[in-house]
Formats: C-alpha cells, structure tokens, sequence
C-alpha cells in the first residue's frame, strides 16, 4: 500500500505494512490461544471431576456393587471384615430429613427477607439489610457446625427436654439459615426482574402495595422464586460439615424430628480417611461421591433453566 | 478536472447484523482529500457503513460484511495486518470518549502501540494534536488529569485529537455533533476546515446544514440505501434527482 | 382526592399490608440475628482464651492446651497458593468469556459448567483432589493438593466476579482502542485490565476468606490433625484452622471449654475481616471511578 507524502501525514512510519504481522500481532494471537485454554477449563474441570471420582470408584461399581442393595437396603457396614454390606438408603433418607426442614425454614424466610429487601425496604435499608443478609454466608460451614454442638444441642436438649440434641432439628436450622443468602438475594434479583410498569398499573387501581405483590409481583416472579429454591436445595444437600457434626451421624430412618440421622456428604466425610485407597470401601464412598455430583449437577442444571428462562423473557 | 484514483471504493456493500439488514448493495468511491458526507435519518445505515470500512465487524457480535472495499486500491478483506488499516483510519463517535487514562496518555496511546518509545517524540505528537483539535490551550497545564473526566465538548476535541495522532489518511466522523454544545460544534468544524486539504474526511451526520457546510460531495441514505450522490452545492440548490432526496433536503422527512 | 376515599375494605387491606410490612421486616432482622447471636457467643466464651499465646504458639498436650500458630500458618499458605492458582486461571477465563466469545453454544457450554462448578458439594471436590491430585498426579496428601483442590473449587466465583467487573467497563472504550489499531489483547490489557483490576480484587479477596473457612475439601487432600513440625515445603501436609476446629470440637477428649470457642472467634476474625476489607474496597472503588 502507497503512502500519500502530505504535510500533515508526516509520520506514515506510524502506519505498518498492512502486509506484515508484527510481534503485537502474533502476541495477541497467542495471547487468544491461552485465554482460551482459560476459558475452557471450567469445561474441563466439570469432566476431570465427573472422570476422576468415577475412575475411583469404577473397581466397586463393577465388582461388588449392586444397585438394589446400594438403593433400597439401608445397611451400611462397608468395615465388617466377613460380610460388609453397602445400603445407602438410611443415608438418602437422611439427607432428605435434613434438606427437607433446611427448606421448611429456609423457603418463608427467604422469601420474606426478599419482600422486605426489594419491594418495601428504602434505598439505604436495602443496601444494608442485603451486606447483613450476606454475612450469614460468610460464616465457614465447621464453624456452623460447632454452634450446632455447642450452643444448638444444649439448647435443643432444654427446650424438648430430649436426651441428645444433636438430630434433624439441629442441622436442619443451620443449613436452613446457611442456605438463606443465596435463596434471598436470587428471588430478590427475580423480584426486581419484574417491571416497575406492572407495579404501577396496579397500583393505579387502587391496589395496596401487598395486593400488587401478592397478585402481581410473586405470580410474576414465579420461576426465579422456584430457581431460588433449588438452588437452596442444592445448598443444603451437598454441605459437609454441618450434617457431619449436627445430625448425631447414626444409620437411621428416622420418624421424627428429633432423630439422629447420617447424611450422604458426611458419610463420606467420616469414612474416607479410614479406607485403603482402591478398597471396596474406598470404591463405595466415590460411588456416594457420584451420585451426590449427578443429582447437584441435575438441581443446578434445571435451577439454571428456571431462572434463565426470566431473563430470556 | 483531473480524474484520481479513489481513496476509498465500495462495491456492492451488504452489512448485516444478524438478521437484520443494515445496509444493501451500496457502491460509492470516495475520492483523495475530499470531505464527502452522508446524510440521512437514523438507522440508514451510516454507522454500520463507516464501521465497514476499518473493519469494525470483525470485533462487532454478529456484524457481517458482503462485498467489497478498496482502500488505496486494495481490497481490505486481503491484508494481512487489519491493525496497520486501521492506524490509517481516524474515528470520532456520536459519543465523545475519553479514554479512562490521562489526557496525554490518550493522545500518545496510539502511537505507543504504534512503536513510538521517545518521550520528545511522543510530546511533540501529543502537543500537535492537541493544537489541531483546538484543546492545547484549555489542557496544556493539566496533561496528567483523566481524560474521561473532562467536559463533553472537551472530550470530543480529545477524541479528534485521539484520532489525529497517527497522521490518519482518513478521519471518520460519525455524528460528531450530537452529543455537544453548539459552541463546540462550531470549534471542531472550524479544525474541519483547516484539515480538510490534508487529509480524506468521511462524515455522517444527520443534520442536513452541517454537510452543506462541510461537504464537498453529499450520499443520502436511506433504508439502508445509497439513494443518491451528488457535489453538495448542486444538490442542496435543488439538483437532486430522486424525489425522495428532495424531500429529505427540504426537510419533510421523518 | 374525594374519590378516593377511605372505606371500610380499603383501611382493612391497610391493615393487612402494615402487618405483613412488620412480619416481613422481623424475618429480614431474624436473619441478622443468628450472625450476632454466633459472633456474641463466641466474644463471651472464646474471648478469654483468644490470647497472644494462643495465637503465637503451638498446640500442647494432645492439642488441649498451647496455640494454634501452626494451625494458621497452614490456612495462610493453603489460601494463598489457592488464589495462587486459581486467580490467574479464573480471571484469563473471565477475559475470555467477556472479551472474546461470542454468544455461541461453545459459550454456554462454559457458561453451564461453571454454574455446576459453583454447585459441586464441598465434599464431592474433595473426592476429586484425592483422585486427581493426591493419586493420579502424585502429588501425595500436602499442600499443594489441598491448594489445588481449593483453586478449583474457588474457580467458578473468581469467574463471575471478574466477569462483571469486566463487563462494567463501557463497551466505547473498547472500541475507541480498537480503532487506534490497538489489538484486542492490548486493548485490553492497557484500558480494560486497568479499570476492572479493583473489582477484581475484590472478589479474590472475597474468595480468599470463603476458602479460609473451608474444610471438606482439604482434609484428604493435605491437612492433617496434627503435625508435630511446620511443613518444609508444599509437598508437606498441613495443620488447618478450619480442620483444627473440628478435630478439638469433635475427635479430642478434654479440650478445655474456652478452646474451640477461640479457635472458631479467630476463624471466623479471619473470614469477617476479609469480607470487609472486600465491602470496603467496594466502596471506596464506587468513589473512585474513573469515568
Ligand atoms: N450492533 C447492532 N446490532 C443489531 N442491529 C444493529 C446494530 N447496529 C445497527 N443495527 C441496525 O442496523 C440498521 C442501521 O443502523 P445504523 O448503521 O446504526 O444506522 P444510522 O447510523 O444511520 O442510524 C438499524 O436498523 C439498526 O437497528
Ligand atoms: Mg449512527
């Protein structure tokens, strides 16, 4: 390409041959490639994850494992040296108990924080109120677990006038409360995703605010509120640490509240340090391993769906 | 009057932004050191246009460019550094943009990148800029302050400066005036002036009076259309062919 | 304004809406309470034993009495080689999403694995360490595992949070680089880096304290009970402060009351005071834009 000699154009040095890629040029090529390599991990580490935990626990799932038994008997005595046994259902029951009360009290507050945050709270109190909502996540999940063995059980034990306090109640409170942030500030976001023009249009009718929301706004919002839920679900059913110190950790279908029980995550917790890598024991804590990927991997995927089919709208 | 090669040619240009068709079959040659505008309402087309012509679609999310443009006679879709165009293509937006940076670093950042290590050198070029956009005067004591928080009229002179700073062959304006004052209108067409025998200037604008001001050839769009194109002075006198440019010119039009 | 009159059924559903206003608000404070409640109980019970001993020093007699010195140190080292790792992985990812893909099905692909890497339980992460980093790579149970079990885990949210503090800044910067003939990458690394570094921050600090309190992922992966000796170097196990909590409130008979307490207050001390200096470099980043 010809440059124009001009009295302005003094410095065509500045233009470049249009014909030769220089080092920038190649820098950025490079740089792109590395980006993403970047970009793709997360792809990669969701497959090395599902590919290692399998690779694991494949020796037990071709050799010793049975689905009937591992589903629907609830005998978990992988340690017995003659006849161990690798019934998992006393576990998902567990799980289930605890996840279950997690939402019973998680869903109306969170739910009701929501409300208050994003439909009656002013500018400055929404702010606040929401940096304080977020503090209950940045308490660690060992230290929730503590409180419910050192303040929770206690205080259990008194008012139930019950002989252990460690049971479904105790963890199911703590993972209620640690699961409430993310509920909270998902339906918030699905609250606020509804436009001001439906608040207004109903207003202008003569609705109180209560009216508009309850027949306007959660109708409207329905999808984000349910993804809010699941993700709380999946919050509550993949925590260690709390199921592991809270729940009394015994083998147990439990009939009321006040049940110890044992959860999927924490058996896994308790057990895994105890076992000889490639043992069927071993085999069996990875095949616990999956399946707690494969039903968070489910929950999310569809919280996913739920809350990105609002946006989409 | 002597026939020149173009300093930019377009053959049937057909711009795309996924599917919607932003610009269909236009050719144009836009001749060496002239001021040609386009004219025309929104959405005609005349951003998607210039974007063309540095190839802007590449970094664009779904921009798609049919056809062909010629720059200095060479297809630009067949060089091998579209870096080394652009340095070539000055840009002012509707928008002034002050570069989040200081007002120095923003006239010098395209000349750093350019290769330009000399701080003498790099002062000299930030200083000519400045003065060509009409901004040395108000900034000279402030070359350290950020860019992005000057005035509105003074960015969009930052940005003419900005433009400048690699001795562009070409200086594309889109829209320049219709985020500023009237005062600052008439100080960046006033620099208009004194650059116009030096360099190549393409202007959209959707003010009508600012291309019959300027211009020294006038393209009405419409619709994604190159309607007509014509010597601004005839044109604006009431010589244009199309009923249609007519109306737009007499201002009887969206 | 006559016609809007109070009736009856009007000052009724005044009513309902007051008392629903109150009953939500009290929820809201309900869910502050137990932060408080926590954060009291731990001040009156830890805070005696929260001394300069306890703090400098390492643990005696079977861990029931003597400091948590090696105990922190290890959560130090963990969380930092986990940024480490993690930061420049997840923000050249969050580059790449922002600032290179297009909105394709490869994007979403990505985009759906990181929401399930943010979703794999804690323990699930674990499994993972001990089968990749532990085993596969060779790595042992030792720091570096446990780090990179961490990174991977913290992965997901260093994403999100670089992403937006990319996509905040103004798309016509972008473009008024690009028309200098700047590249993409230098675009990016001379004006958009720049201005998004703060926000950054931000959220690997962020990421750094929710990692500081973390425990599942690092218990097969290099962080022991006990350790008689400082680790050497990152092929060395660990102490925690996370697994040292739970080892004295749960596997060590006779640990003295105020103990756990003030292991949990300087715990959680760790993670609020990491969380704060992220609100607060927030706000101070609100006050200092540039544009
Ligand atoms: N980035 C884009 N994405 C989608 N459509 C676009 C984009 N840019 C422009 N368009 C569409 O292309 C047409 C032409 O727009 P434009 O080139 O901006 O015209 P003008 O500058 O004359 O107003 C319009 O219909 C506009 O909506
Ligand atoms: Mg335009």
């Amino acid at each position: 390409m010809s440059d124009r000699t001009s009295p302005f154009a003094r410095d065509t040095t500045l233009h470049g041959d249009c014909d030769r890629r220089d080092a920038a040029w190649y820098i950025d090529k490079g740089v792109e490639w590395l980006l993403f390599l970047g970009g793709i991990s997360a792809i990669l580490f969701i497959i090395g994850i599902f590919a290692f935990i399998t690779h694991e626990g494949m020796g037990f799932i071709t050799t010793r494992f049975d689905a009937g038994e591992f589903f629907t008997t609830q005998y978990w005595t992988p340690s017995d040296e003659y006849d161990p046994e690798y019934g998992i259902l006393a576990m998902l029951a567990g799980t289930a108990s605890v996840t279950g009360l997690a939402m019973l009290t998680a869903i109306p507050f969170s739910l009701g924080a929501a409300i208050y945050i994003g439909e009656f709270a002013g500018e400055r109190a929404r702010e606040a109120l929401k940096i304080l909502v977020e503090l209950l996540a940045a308490i660690p999940s060992v230290v929730w677990g503590f409180i419910g063995l050192s303040v929770m059980n206690p205080l259990l034990i008194a008012l139930f006038d019950i002989p252990v306090g460690l049971n479904i109640v105790n963890a199911g409170i703590l993972l209620g409360l640690m699961a409430t942030p993310i509920m909270t500030s998902i339906a918030e976001d699905a609250l606020k995703a509804v436009p001001d023009r439906y608040r207004e249009a109903a207003e202008a009718m003569g609705a109180t605010r209560w009216q508009v929301i309850y027949k306007v706004v959660l109708p409207a919002a329905r999808n984000g509120l349910l993804g809010a839920v699941l993700l709380g679900v999946g919050r509550a059913f993949g925590e260690t640490m709390v199921v592991l110190m809270a729940t009394g950790h015994a083998i147990n279908i439990p009939d009321s509240p006040f049940d110890a029980v044992r959860a999927l995550t924490a058996t896994i917790a308790a057990e895994l340090g105890e076992t000889t890598a490639g043992s069927d024991h071993w085999g069996a804590l990875f095949t616990i391993g999956i399946l707690l990927f494969v039903i968070t991997f489910l929950i999310n995927l569809s919280a996913d769906l739920i809350v990105r089919g609002i946006r989409g709208k | 009057m002597v026939t020149q090669a173009p300093k930019i040619q377009v053959d049937n240009l057909t711009i795309r932004h996924g599917e919607r068709v932003a610009l269909r079959d236009v050719s144009l040659a836009i001749r060496p050191n002239e001021v040609f505008a386009i004219i025309g309402p929104a959405n005609a087309g005349k951003s998607s246009f210039l974007k063309a012509l540095n190839r802007m679609d590449l970094f664009t999310d779904k921009m798609e460019v049919a056809g062909r443009i010629l720059f200095n006679g060479r297809d630009i879709r067949t060089l091998r550094n579209l870096y080394a165009l652009r340095r070539r293509i000055g840009v002012v937006f509707p928008l002034p943009v002050g570069l989040p940076l200081t007002i120095y670093e923003n006239v010098a950042l395209g000349p750093k990148l350019a290769g330009v290590r000399e701080r003498a050198e790099l002062d000299a070029i930030v200083e000519r800029c400045l003065r060509l956009a009409a901004l040395w005067d108000e900034v000279k004591d402030r070359l350290n302050d950020y860019g992005s928080l000057l005035s509105g009229g003074q960015q969009q002179r930052l940005t003419i400066a900005r433009a400048l700073s690699q001795s562009p062959e070409v200086l594309i304006l889109d829209e320049f005036s219709i985020a500023i004052d009237p005062i600052t209108t008439m100080r960046i067409e006033d620099v208009l002036e004194q650059l116009r025998s030096e360099l190549t200037i393409i202007l959209a604008s959707t003010s009508i009076q600012q291309a019959r001001r300027l211009a020294d050839r006038t393209a009405f769009f419409l619709d994604g259309r190159c309607i007509e194109i014509g010597d601004t002075e005839p044109l604006f006198e009431g010589g244009a062919r199309d009923a249609r440019t007519r109306r737009y010119l007499e201002g009887r039009f969206g | 304004m006559e016609r809007f009159a109070t009736t009856p059924l009007n000052r009724r559903n005044r009513r309902i809406q007051a008392l629903l206003r109150g009953l939500f608000l009290l929820m809201t404070l309900l869910l502050i309470l137990p932060v408080a409640l926590i954060l009291a109980t731990l001040i009156v019970k830890g805070g005696p034993a929260l001394t300069f001993d306890l703090l400098f020093s390492d643990p005696r007699l079977g861990m029931t009495a003597g400091g948590i010195l090696p105990a922190l140190l290890g959560t130090v080292w963990l969380v930092s080689l986990a940024m480490l790792a993690a930061a420049p992985l997840g923000v050249a990812a969050a580059i790449y999403l922002n600032e290179y893909a297009g909105d394709g099905w490869l994007t979403r692909l990505i985009n759906l694995a990181i929401i399930n890497l943010a979703g794999v339980p804690s323990i699930v992460h674990a499994l993972f360490g001990v089968g990749a980093f532990v085993l596969f790579f060779g790595l042992g149970a030792s720091i570096l595992a446990a780090s990179l079990t961490l990174a991977v885990m913290s992965l997901p949210v260093i994403i999100v949070t670089t992403r937006e503090a990319l996509a905040a800044v103004p798309m016509s910067y972008r473009e008024a680089c690009w028309t200098l003939g700047a590249t993409r990458w230098q675009t990016i690394r001379r004006v958009v880096l720049p201005n998004a570094v703060p926000g950054i921050l931000t959220g690997v600090i962020l990421e750094l304290s929710r990692s500081a309190g973390e425990t599942a992922p690092i218990m097969f992966t290099g962080a022991a009970f006990f350790l008689p000796l400082l680790p050497q170097d990152v092929f060395d196990q660990t102490m925690a402060l996370s697994l040292h909590l739970f080892v004295i409130s749960t596997q060590v008979p006779g640990v003295p009351e105020p103990l756990p307490y003030a292991v949990a207050l300087v715990l959680i001390g760790l993670v609020l005071m990491m969380n704060a200096l992220s609100i607060g470099f927030r706000l101070w980043l609100r006050g200092s834009r540039r544009w």
